[in-house]
C-alpha cells in the first residue's frame, strides 16, 4: 500500500511531468528559431528583430502572415509554411513569455 | 512538491550508477565544440542546470567555417569568425582541452590523449569531418610540402590559403576541385569560388577561378551561382562540372583527372570526407565506411546506446545538408532529449528542424536556400516539408545584412 502522503507526491509529480513535457516541447520548438533571431528570441542584432517578450497574438498573426504572403520577406515565408498550427502556437506562447 | 524533490525521485528512478558528481544529477561528454558540440552543451546546461556537462574540445577557441570563405576573399578577418568559450563556462560547462582517443561504450569512459578516463551517462559526439586523403594519389605529400590545400577546415588552412591567393601573380589559375557530395556545406565551394573570383576582380584582374566539380552540376543554388558568374565574374570564373580529381602531381602544381591533369599556380583541392576520427574509433560508423545513422528523435546512434551524433558526421536525412545551422538545429533536439531521458521523461516524440544557408556571391550580396524538417513517424526519419523553404529570388544586399546577423545570432546562441 502506498502511503498517503506519498501518492499526493505522485500525483503532483505527474502533473508537473506532463506540465515539463509540454514546457519542453515548447522550448525545444523556439529553439529553432535561435539561430537567426537568437536564444529564447533575445536578437543579439539590430537587423534582426528580437522576438521574446511579443505579444502571443502578435507572434501568431505574422507567422500566418508570411504563411499567406502578406508580409514580404526573404526567407520567413518559406519557414513560416514549415510548421503547423499547434506549433506556431507553442512557439509564440514560449516566446511571449520571455523576458525582452 | 519541489522541482528538487521531483528531480531527486526521477533521478533514482532513472539514473542509476551514474557518473555525475554527488550535487548533479548525471553527467553528459560532449566531444568536439563546433556548431553542434557547442550549442549542446549550452542547452542541456540552459534546460537543467542539475547535469554535468563537460565538453572536450582540442582548440582553444572556435573558429567558424561559414563566412570563412570571407576571409579568403579578403573582406573579413580570422578575428572576425573567432569566438572563445569562456560564455559556455558561464553556463557551467566545464571545458576539457584534449583530444578524445577512444570510447568504451561498455563501461560508459572516454579515452582522453593527455587526460584519463573520463566517465559519462550519457555521450555526445560532434567531431565534424576528416578527409580521406587515401583517395588522392600524393594528397599527403603535397599538403605537407605547402603544394596543395584544403581549407575546408576553418583554421591555419584558410590563412594559407588566403596567403597563396596574395602570393600569387596576376594572370595566374587558382584550381578549386569540389568532392563528391555529400560532403560539407553543399554551397560552399561555388560561395569560394564567387569570394576568390572577388577579390582577383579587384587585385589581379587577369587572373582565373577554375572550378574543377566531381558532380553533374553545381549542387546547390545553382541557378543563383551561375547567375552571379556570369553577371560578376565573366571571364574569370570557369566551372567545369563531372572533373573528378584523383591525384595531386606536386612537382608539376597540376591536379590529375581521371583522363587528364589540370595545371594551377594555386591548388584548393577538397577530398571527400567521412565522419570524424572518432566516430570511427567508437564503432559509430553505419553506412559507407562513412557516416553515422541516427534516431531522429534522439540523435542517439543506431549503432552504439546511449551515444548521441550531431552535425556533419550524421548519415544525412532525406534533403538534410551538412551545414553549421543544421548542426545547431541537431543539437537542440539532442539536448530536449538527453535532459528528458535523464529526467525519466518521454523525448518530444515530433521533433522539427529547420536550416538555412546563406551565401555571399560578392563582399556584400548574398542568396540563401533554406528548408523545414518535420518527423514522418511512418517512416521514422525527418522529412523536407513539401511547400515550405526555397531560395533566394535574386541576390541581394539586404540578405547580406541578414547572412551576416545570422553568423552573430548563430554563435552567440552556441556559445554565450
Amino acid at each position: 500500500m502506498i502511503p498517503r502522503i506519498l501518492l499526493g507526491a505522485l500525483l503532483a509529480c505527474a502533473a508537473f511531468a506532463a506540465i515539463a513535457q509540454d514546457n519542453a516541447v515548447a522550448r525545444s520548438l523556439a529553439a529553432t528559431c535561435a539561430n537567426c533571431h537568437g536564444t529564447d528570441g533575445r536578437s543579439v542584432t539590430k537587423e534582426v528583430t528580437p522576438l521574446a517578450g511579443l505579444p502571443k497574438e502578435y507572434l501568431v498573426s505574422q507567422m500566418k502572415a508570411f504563411q499567406e504572403g502578406k508580409r514580404p520577406a526573404t526567407v520567413m515565408h518559406q519557414i513560416a509554411k514549415g510548421y503547423t498550427d499547434a506549433q506556431i502556437d507553442l512557439i509564440a506562447g514560449y516566446l511571449s513569455a520571455q523576458k525582452k | 512538491m519541489k522541482r528538487r524533490d521531483f528531480l531527486k525521485l526521477a533521478g533514482a528512478v532513472s539514473v542509476a550508477g551514474c557518473a555525475g558528481t554527488a550535487s548533479s544529477k548525471a553527467r553528459v561528454v560532449v566531444i568536439g565544440g563546433g556548431y553542434g558540440g557547442a550549442t549542446a552543451a549550452k542547452y542541456i546546461r540552459m534546460w537543467d542546470p542539475a547535469i554535468e556537462v563537460i565538453m572536450v574540445e582540442r582548440e582553444r577557441a572556435f573558429t567558424s567555417c561559414p563566412i570563412s570563405n570571407l576571409v579568403l576573399g579578403g573582406s573579413r578577418s580570422m578575428d572576425d569568425i573567432r569566438r572563445g568559450y569562456d560564455g559556455l563556462r558561464r553556463h557551467g560547462v566545464q571545458i576539457v582541452n584534449d583530444e578524445a582517443t577512444a570510447v568504451d561504450a561498455a563501461k560508459k569512459v572516454v579515452r582522453l590523449q593527455r587526460g584519463g578516463d573520463l566517465p559519462y551517462d550519457r555521450l555526445i559526439v560532434s567531431p565534424g569531418v576528416d578527409f580521406l586523403f587515401g583517395d588522392f594519389e600524393g594528397y599527403a605529400e603535397a599538403m605537407n610540402a605547402g603544394r596543395v590545400l584544403h581549407a575546408w577546415k576553418a583554421g591555419p588552412q584558410t590563412i594559407e590559403l588566403r596567403r597563396q591567393l596574395v602570393a600569387m601573380q596576376d594572370g595566374g589559375v587558382y584550381v578549386l576541385s569540389v568532392p563528391t557530395a555529400p560532403y560539407r556545406c553543399p554551397p560552399g565551394p561555388y560561395e569560394r569560388a564567387c569570394q576568390v573570383a572577388s577579390y582577383f576582380k579587384q587585385a589581379k584582374p587577369r587572373s582565373k577561378v577554375l572550378v574543377l566539380d566531381a558532380n553533374p552540376d553545381v549542387m546547390s543554388k545553382g541557378p543563383l551561382f551561375k547567375r552571379a558568374w556570369e553577371d560578376l565574374y565573366k571571364g574569370i570564373i570557369e566551372y567545369r562540372a563531372g572533373q573528378k580529381a584523383v591525384g595531386i602531381d606536386a612537382a608539376g602544381m597540376a591536379v590529375k583527372l581521371e583522363f587528364d591533369s589540370v595545371r594551377g599556380d594555386v591548388l584548393n583541392v577538397v577530398p571527400p570526407h567521412r565522419a570524424g576520427d572518432i566516430a570511427v574509433k567508437a564503432d559509430l560508423i553505419t553506412h559507407n565506411n562513412r557516416w553515422c545513422d541516427v534516431d531522429w528523435r534522439t540523435l542517439e546512434s543506431k549503432a552504439v546506446k546511449g551515444v548521441h551524433v550531431l552535425g556533419d558526421s550524421t548519415l544525412s536525412a532525406s534533403a538534410m545538408p551538412k551545414s553549421g545551422h543544421m548542426a545547431n538545429q541537431h543539437a537542440k533536439v539532442c539536448a530536449d532529449a538527453v535532459v528528458a531521458l535523464l529526467n525519466g521523461r518521454e523525448p518530444n516524440p515530433n521533433p522539427v528542424m529547420n536550416n538555412t544557408c546563406y551565401s555571399f556571391v560578392s563582399d556584400k550580396e548574398v542568396i540563401h536556400v533554406a528548408s523545414v524538417h518535420q518527423w514522418d513517424a511512418g517512416q521514422s526519419t525527418l522529412l523536407p516539408v513539401k511547400g515550405a523553404g526555397g531560395v533566394s529570388s535574386a541576390r541581394s544586399e539586404l540578405e547580406g545584412q541578414y547572412a551576416w546577423s545570422w553568423a552573430q545570432n548563430i554563435w552567440a546562441d552556441m556559445l554565450t
